[in-house]
């Protein structure tokens, strides 16, 4: 609590305590004979009623000087005034106390509500070693590093500023911004994100960025600023409090004089009219509902999904069909050989063979037949000798490459050959055809078939979980939207599909739905707009993709999700949720944290309501007394925060 | 010209709205946000009376929420 709670706390305690003597004492002789109906009455609640709301009575009266009439405190003011005329002082008192408890009690919760929420978010680094010309650290404010800068970072240190790793090795924990707990290996190369907290090995390392365009400024941001990106029902509570406090205290002034002059029971209908006064203030909602998204955004930001805006997580909850980007979205974006077919000779006389090839070339096929070769291999190393397995040196000549089919050269002489089928046929050399789907290289020696080696981008294993928990989730189609040619897509399909008995076995339906392959970027907003088209509506279409590319997609869908943005300016710009890591099983997460806020909020929209309105209608037939009021606005108030600080909790799914 | 700015004891959510409501319509002003779960305020406005929309807000502003000071 701070100071002025705590400040606050003990006004209301000392006031409570006098009010309860007074209370005690009022049902004795002594306060029958002294005080009940004289001047003395009045002058006595005043004490506990000034002590607990004294600075009540001096806001309504500055607010007023200001021009600022209709608010709480003059409101509750009234209805304390009205409570003294009609001599109810007991019930004044008691209203203010209460209201002051409430009060003190909404400030407690929104307090502990943004503390949870800044400790979440604590990921800010507050120093960096950056290193002198004499090789010395220095401790520094990461905001006074510039870029090029060398910094270390110490085993166990937080991360300060995006880097590239110079020299060292070690485990980085990226779980602060990619909430995945699974460490990743940073040596010599690798880039390192500011957030992240640094394992058991010592770092030196260049700094790429300034603080404030560092990954954890950008990330920090991206959700405080989400929160003033309205939702619908943020803009609804907000019309409705400018509307609803006004309609009910000029409700309030006509139920205190209509009835009088007709029945001129005055004293009666002011006290029901001061009931209506007391439930006036759509705190409770004004309050908890913007509180609600706020705990849902920092509770995606915990798995590392960052949503950046609240009408963005309304809209998650509600999609109902998900288009995915296939190369780098479900795949992993790295072509490797999956597949060595040798025809006579071993697997390594063949990749050998290959390697003579394809080593001049650039082409991702060619990069990823020599890294599996020989290793991490130079691209750059354009030469005319290969060195194979057993350390001899070849010559290499007539180096050619045919477009469309492949690549051939000599190898002392002899003719080495390495492409498609195209390039079989095309010289005549009899193969054998492989099945197994991606981009098949054929390799021949002096014209005959040594054998073949396969291509392919892998799936990611999180797809097949994450397409299957999509489904559970409420969304009715997935779709795999890409610019591969259409046997890759369905190969991709059948990949992700198979087995998938033995893996989910209360799966029904299929994984993929649609697929539409061989799309330009137009093709894919096209196809997004179709299946708007086909929701009318009911449900939103998401996007998820690697962003680079996807930009028009990302902005005409009704979520654009960028994938794997750690590091990636360009999706964080464009998208609207972005997803920290790789993992499309998080867009998953990412609805259940959204429909639970929007469930939280709509209890709390509802609740609010219907008790208000309750408590109204019996205040003005008189079966509410004003403790009543106050407690229905007050408990409201502190029922429907304490619910919303739920939404800051994200369920363990299975 | 947009700007962040801090501010303090901010303690009723409605009166963030009205603030908010508030500042939207001074002259100059193209758009503002006031984010009662943050204590941010996000100006939008011209560059050039940048200072002087300044305190206008911050005359609207006390008269909203006497206690909320505007950390400048």
């Amino acid at each position: 609590m701070s100071p002025k709670q705590k400040k606050t706390l003990y006004r209301i305690i000392t006031a409570g305590v006098i009010y309860g003597i007074l209370l005690i004492w009022s049902h004795m002789d002594s306060y029958a004979e002294l005080i009940e109906g004289r001047w003395l009455e009045p002058l006595v609640f005043l004490v506990p009623f000034l002590l607990a709301g004294y600075d009540i009575v001096l806001k309504a009266i500055k607010n007023i000087c200001h021009g600022q009439i209709f608010d709480e405190n003059f409101l509750m003011l009234v209805a304390g005034i009205g409570a003294y005329g009609i001599q109810e002082y007991s019930e004044a008192v008691a209203v203010i106390i209460f209201y002051q408890v409430g009060e003190l009690f909404q400030s407690y919760a929104v307090g502990k509500s943004r503390k949870s929420i800044a400790d979440m978010m604590d990921i800010c680094p507050e120093y960096a070693n950056l290193e002198t010309e004499d090789g010395s650290t220095e401790e520094t404010d990461p905001d006074d590093v510039e870029i090029g800068s060398i910094i270390v970072i110490k085993p166990g240190e937080k991360v300060p500023l995006d880097c590239v790793v110079l020299s060292g090795e070690s485990f980085i924990d990226t779980s602060a911004l990619t909430g995945e707990s699974v460490p990743r290996r940073a040596t010599v190369g690798s880039e390192v994100f500011s957030g992240s907290v640094n394992g058991n090995g010592l770092l030196r390392c260049r700094t790429t960025k300034a603080y404030e365009d560092s990954t954890v400024s950008k990330i920090l941001e991206l959700v405080e600023n989400a929160s003033s990106r309205k939702s619908q029902h943020e803009n609804f509570i907000h019309k409705f409090a400018k509307y609803y406090t006004p309609i009910v205290t000029i409700g309030a002034v006509l139920l205190a004089i209509t009835p009088s002059i007709i029945t001129g029971n005055w004293a009666e209908w002011i006290r029901r009219a001061c009931t209506f006064l007391v439930i006036s203030c759509p705190c409770a909602l004004v309050i908890s509902v913007p509180m609600g998204f706020f705990g849902g955004i920092g509770a995606a930001s915990s798995i590392g999904v960052l949503v950046k805006g609240s009408n963005y997580l309304e809209a998650v909850a509600g999609v109902k069909t998900v288009c995915f980007d296939k190369t780098g979205t479900l795949t992993k974006g790295e072509f490797k050989v999956n597949g060595i077919y040798p025809d006579g000779i071993s697997e390594q006389e063949l990749m050998n063979l290959a390697v003579m090839a394809e080593k001049n070339s650039t082409h991702p096929v060619a990069r990823a037949i020599c890294d599996a070769a020989n290793g991490i291999v130079s691209g750059t190393d354009k030469s005319n000798t290969a060195s194979s397995q057993d350390g001899s040196s070849a010559l290499l000549s007539d180096y050619t490459e045919i477009p469309g089919q492949g690549i051939s050269v000599k190898v002392d002489g002899e003719e080495i050959l390495a492409g498609n089928d195209k390039l079989m046929l095309a010289k005549g050399i009899a193969f054998t055809p492989v099945e197994q789907t991606g981009t098949i290289v054929y390799v021949t020696k002096a014209g005959k078939y040594q054998g073949a080696i396969v291509i392919s981008d892998s799936i990611k294993e999180e797809s097949i979980d994450a397409l299957v928990s999509l489904k559970s989730t409420g969304v009715n189609k997935c779709v795999l939207l890409t610019g591969d040619k259409k046997n890759q897509a369905e190969a991709v399909v059948n990949e992700l599909s198979k087995d998938i008995k033995k893996k989910h076995p209360g799966f029904i339906g299929k994984l993929i739905d649609e697929i539409k392959s061989e799309l330009y970027p137009q093709d894919k907003v096209a196809c997004v707009e179709q299946y708007i088209g086909e929701l009318n509506g009911v449900g939103k279409v998401a996007f998820a993709g690697d962003g680079i590319n996807d930009s028009p997609v990302l902005s005409r869908a009704d979520i654009g999700i960028a994938m794997g943005s750690l590091g990636s300016d360009a999706a964080i710009e464009a998208a609207d949720v972005v997803i920290m890591d790789d993992n499309p099983a998080k867009i998953s997460a990412v609805m259940r944290i959204a429909s639970k806020t929007l469930r939280i909020v709509k209890q709390n929209i509802v609740f609010a309501l219907s008790v208000k309105f309750l408590v109204l209608i019996l205040g003005a037939l008189g079966f509410a007394s004003m403790w009543a009021a106050v407690f229905a606005d007050v408990g409201v108030a502190v029922l429907a925060i304490l619910n919303s600080m739920r939404a800051l909790k994200v369920d363990q799914a299975k | 010209m947009k700007k962040k700015i801090k501010l303090q004891d901010l303690d009723c959510a409605n009166c963030a709205q009205k603030m908010e409501d508030a500042i939207k319509k001074i002259d100059g002003v193209n758009d503002a946000s006031v984010s009662f779960m943050t204590q941010k305020m996000t100006i939008d406005a011209d560059d050039e009376r940048f200072e002087a929309i300044m305190d206008e807000v911050v005359k609207v502003c006390k008269k909203v929420e006497p206690d909320c000071v505007i950390l400048r």
